[in-house]
């Protein structure tokens, strides 16, 4: 199908679609007049049954546990992919090298401050996310994101340790695994599958929200990792092999 | 006005969806599924506001007061989730797709075959 084609086709539809929107919105309550019952029953419930003070986290890693870990499950399942894509044997020797470095000391100087700020404000919103705003999901990816850009501004060799396999895979097993080992240790016990059974401990608190803590950080653990296999990925293939790193430069 | 937000998210979708269709590069059109995909924040978090609430997190703020539906805002951790494992997948496919036909425009990519 020709570019002209294609927005022929496209403008009747777009219209049509529009024209749902409209229906769709016109029937929906007005901004602000919020009428299901959850949200409300949510946040009266959550902080005196579960300690946690953050009532999002209490609905994601208690209340809809099995559904975050669903979540978990397709992250893991798309680094899996990308993995399959991307790697084959014959092209990673193809792959062409890009090396030219950063060479201004003023951007490798913001680079590196943004590295520990990033580190530190990630992992904050891992400790604090059944606390305060944050959560192992977000915390992760900041995480993440902070040591990828050591690999902007650092050289290859700072950044070798996060591209091992053999240290991410077990860890990213060990996320992924870990939410599913304390939803098995309820069952075990004879309760539901992820019944929230360590001690509640006091609201506002470190140690308080019971599996939701512990939850947070295997998703935690899951998501850095997962992201980190993603970089490795990606770089191995299209900017620069472990291999040709060893022999060259 | 109160329909306001409802809008931007329908308006969000469609500029994206456009933006798919008329894309003369993969890694473009990859941007605009996420521009697309975006839409759906909007709409899950105006769908949960309620008037004057503040967020659903009771640190500092006393137990009882006004706060927005937390469920909306659990389901647009889930989406912002998968939206990047399925970007992940969309640019590992199109750098595959220019390994094998040299080209990142879809419509050259199209005429590729095997």
């Amino acid at each position: 199908m020709s570019r002209r084609t294609r927005i022929l086709v496209l403008c009747p539809a777009l219209l049509g679609l529009g024209a749902l929107f409209v229906w769709a919105i016109a029937g929906l309550p007005a901004f602000g007049d919020y009428r299901g019952p959850y949200g409300y029953v949510l946040n009266r419930v959550v902080v005196p049954l579960r300690h946690t003070t953050n009532v999002v986290m209490g609905t994601t890693f208690d209340v809809r546990g099995v559904d975050t870990m669903g979540e978990e499950f397709i992250l893991l399942a798309a680094v899996v992919g990308v993995m399959l894509l991307l790697r084959d044997e014959t092209r990673s020797r193809q792959a062409e090298r890009h090396t030219s470095r950063l060479r201004t000391d003023a951007v490798r100087l913001v680079g590196i401050v943004m590295v520990g700020a990033g580190l530190l404000v990630g992992l904050w919103l891992m400790a604090f996310g059944y606390i305060t705003p944050g959560g192992g999901f977000q915390g992760g990816l900041v995480v993440a994101g902070a040591i990828l850009v050591l690999y902007l501004v650092g050289s290859h060799r700072d950044y070798r340790p996060f591209r091992d396999q053999h240290a991410l895979d077990p860890l990213e097993a060990l996320g992924a695994g870990g939410y599913v080992v304390i939803g098995l240790v309820a069952l075990v016990s004879g309760t539901a599958f992820l019944t929230n059974l360590f001690g509640l401990g006091k609201t506002g608190t470190l140690l308080s929200s019971g599996s939701i803590a512990l939850l947070n950080w295997a998703s935690a653990i899951a998501v850095t990792c997962a992201m980190l296999l993603l970089f490795a990925e990606f770089l191995e293939t299209y900017v620069v092999p472990l291999e040709s790193e060893d022999s060259g430069s | 006005m109160s329909y306001l937000p409802y809008a931007v998210a329908a308006w969000i979708c469609l500029v994206g969806l456009v933006g798919i269709a008329t894309s003369k590069n993969l890694i473009h059109l990859a941007v605009c599924l996420t521009v697309t995909q975006s839409s759906s924040y909007v709409l899950l978090l105006s769908v949960g506001y309620v008037k004057h609430g503040k967020a659903p997190i009771f640190f500092g703020t006393p137990l009882g007061s006004t706060a927005v539906d937390p469920v909306v805002q659990a389901l647009a951790l889930t989406d912002v989730v998968v939206s990047v494992a399925v970007i992940a997948l969309i640019l590992a496919l199109a750098l595959d797709a220019h390994r094998l036909s040299g080209s990142v425009d879809p419509d050259e990519i199209a005429d590729v075959s095997g």
